[in-house]
């Protein structure tokens, strides 16, 4: 019991992960309607310059806090460097440019910082203050700063200017240009904040699973799995669908399918929505008028 | 602009009449050359060219495939590394427990990746294009974590994989084991290329590029678009299958790790590079693919896929048609001047 219990708690703090990189891909997906399959490089790159402060002798907050100023600005520059030149083509040139940021960035990473392992450090104490051995420290660490990332965002969204405008932005692009809200801007920003948000969970998940340029794979592909249970237009179904993956892959894992076949379960969770589901639990069905 | 970038080629239809009579001598005698070259070469270069050869040729396969889906389907498969695993380990597991032939392998193969690609596809292609790119995606990272599988590891081998045996000449022909193998992947290059191009101009390809150009009016015309979608889906994952097949016999050898995510990206990059929607764009593709990590491994490790990944954006930009599009273009331009008064554009 005191061991399923474990397993619950730490399918709980990695899920808290799925739900913040799931966070950022329905960020971007709520206003431009594309899936980011660069999202988890971005987040990896983020934690190589987080890395390399922290080796130049940086305290962590300040490494960390640097780390997301350059994954907003990061996300920022991609938005306006590579997707707006695109401009309005079909879809599939879309992904393509995201397969082509996935493999750059992925390369990049491993040209300038190697592809061996690197460990990378945890901010929180090895101990939880309760003294209890139910939860790490990082566990409990990271499901309250992945909380806090949320709170802040629903905040920044919901109670200021530019968070309306955001929203607006996203809900009705024509009217909201109309109505003189740089609309343009706001498509920028929100990159930025996902790029800021996927920061986040790339800091959190690398002290789990080793720093290397591919560490991001796996956790994209529970993020897919988490932002698509959820419905991929629905943040705080994001949020759920990473909670209830997390849970899944953890208990699985442990007394199903084992380890070895984790990617697979995401696989089978990924397909099992589309079939059943498409919309997801939370997510608006689309209806097209022709 | 809301068409494929791959509609472009239409225009090159319409003008081809006038140019007919220019146009029509040339296309055999190159493609004589073509063939005569491609005879040539197991006899004229050594034994490791004519291997590279052999694999550039599976590759094409392979992205062959992917371009009936991607190209002429407006759908994006991000895991047909998955299909081409799937197609090299039906070969090995036949071979090396089924006690089969090499050849008999392959319509075995064929029928299953047809099989797999046609399930796999009917759920995910009744959704919007982004979906198949996931949950394809989602199939090219599990790939390798299947076939090490402990269930599957009395077939598969797990981590170590299968070592087969490499085709010798049979009827004591006297052809090392690289040349044959050359020319068995050749007749079936050419045998696959020229049904793609005759299914291509046939009812299903007319079939498959409405549905990517306007799929709302192509189902008004009374076209199935899920089933022609699963089909052009299945009839794809057959050609990445059979390829992986060849490319398990010319290497002799499959293991989990060799079929991880980055093939199905190298795929993807052959059918940008060669360009979508053209059959010979196949060749020029899978050549860029072969050809570039040679060149580009001595810079750094990560060169090759910084190569590829600037291809892959530079192409949407560029060339979304391809180095077979712009030849196309620059090849149209010389042909239109002079024969048409310029009209100020």
């Amino acid at each position: 019991m005191y061991s399923l219990l474990q397993q619950l708690a730490s399918g709980i703090a990695m899920g808290a992960i799925y739900a913040c990189l799931g966070l950022a891909l329905v960020m971007i997906y709520q206003s431009t309607h594309h899936i980011n399959f660069a999202q988890g490089e971005m987040a990896m790159f983020s934690t190589f310059i987080a890395f390399l402060l922290l080796k130049w002798g940086l305290p962590y907050w300040a490494a960390g806090l640097i780390t997301l100023a350059f994954g907003f600005v990061a996300g920022f520059a991609i938005e306006r460097l590579v997707l707006r030149p695109l401009g309005e083509v079909p879809e599939l040139s879309v992904i393509v440019v995201f397969i082509g940021l996935f493999v750059g960035i992925n390369s990049l990473a491993g040209w300038i910082f190697g592809h061996q392992l690197e460990p990378f450090p945890s901010p929180f104490p090895d101990k939880v203050p309760g003294g209890t051995t139910l939860i790490s420290g990082h566990e409990l660490g990271t499901v309250v700063v992945v909380l806090l990332v949320m709170a802040i965002l629903y905040a920044f969204l919901r109670f200021t200017k530019v968070g309306l405008a955001m929203r607006a932005s996203a809900e009705n692009p024509v009217s909201s240009r109309l109505a003189g809200i740089p609309v343009s801007l706001m498509l920028s920003l929100g990159w930025g904040l996902s790029a800021l948000i996927g920061a986040v969970a790339g800091l959190m998940v690398a002290p789990v699973v080793f720093l290397e340029p591919n560490m991001m794979g796996g956790v994209l592909i529970y993020a897919f799995a988490a932002a698509l249970l959820g419905g991929i237009d629905n943040p705080w179904g994001a949020v759920a669908g990473g909670l209830i993956v997390g849970v899944i892959e953890n208990l699985a894992g442990t007394y199903v399918v084992g380890t070895e076949l984790k990617l697979s379960l995401a696989l089978v969770l990924i397909v099992g929505v589309l079939l059943i589901r498409p919309s997801g639990i939370f997510g608006r069905k689309l209806v097209v008028r022709v | 602009m809301s068409t494929l970038p791959v509609a472009s080629s239409q225009p090159s239809r319409s003008a081809a009449p006038t140019a007919t009579a220019a146009g029509w001598s040339w296309r055999p005698v190159a493609l004589g050359a073509l063939v005569l070259a491609a005879l040539a070469v197991p006899f004229v270069l050594t034994d490791y060219r004519i291997f590279l050869a052999t694999m550039t040729l599976i590759t094409a396969i392979a992205v062959l495939g992917l371009n009936m889906l991607v190209g002429y389907n407006g759908q994006l498969s991000l895991g047909h590394g998955a299909l081409y695993a799937l197609g090299a380990y039906v070969t090995a597991v036949l071979m090396e427990h089924g006690g089969f032939a090499w050849w008999a392998t392959l319509p075995v193969s064929a029928v299953v990746c047809f099989a797999f690609g046609f399930l796999f596809g009917w759920p995910a292609l009744r959704l919007k294009g982004h979906y198949l790119a996931l949950a394809t995606f989602a199939l090219a990272l599990a790939t390798p974590q299947l076939l090490k599988h402990k269930a599957l590891e009395p077939w598969t081998g797990g981590v170590q994989g299968i070592t087969l045996l490499k085709p010798e000449a049979p009827f004591g022909l006297e052809l090392s084991a690289d040349q044959w193998l050359y020319l068995v992947v050749l007749a079936m290059a050419g045998f696959l290329f020229l049904c793609a191009w005759n299914m291509l101009r046939g009812r299903l390809g007319r079939a498959t590029i409405a549905i990517r150009e306007q799929p709302i009016a192509a189902s008004a015309m009374g076209i199935n678009v899920p089933y022609v979608k699963a089909m052009t889906f299945g009839i794809s994952a057959l050609y990445t299958g059979v390829a992986g097949s060849l490319g398990a016999i010319a290497t002799a050898f499959v293991a989990p790790d060799s079929f991880g995510m980055f093939v199905s990206i190298f795929f993807l990059v052959g059918v940008v590079v060669g360009g979508l929607g053209t059959i010979s764009g196949a060749l020029v593709g899978a050549a860029f693919i072969q050809f570039i990590p040679n060149v580009a491994d001595q810079i750094s490790k990560s060169a090759p896929s910084a190569i590829f990944a600037g291809f892959l954006i530079l192409c949407m930009f560029l060339m979304p048609q391809g180095f077979v599009g712009l030849v196309r273009d620059g090849l149209r331009r010389l042909r239109t001047r002079g024969q048409r008064p310029r009209r100020g554009d």
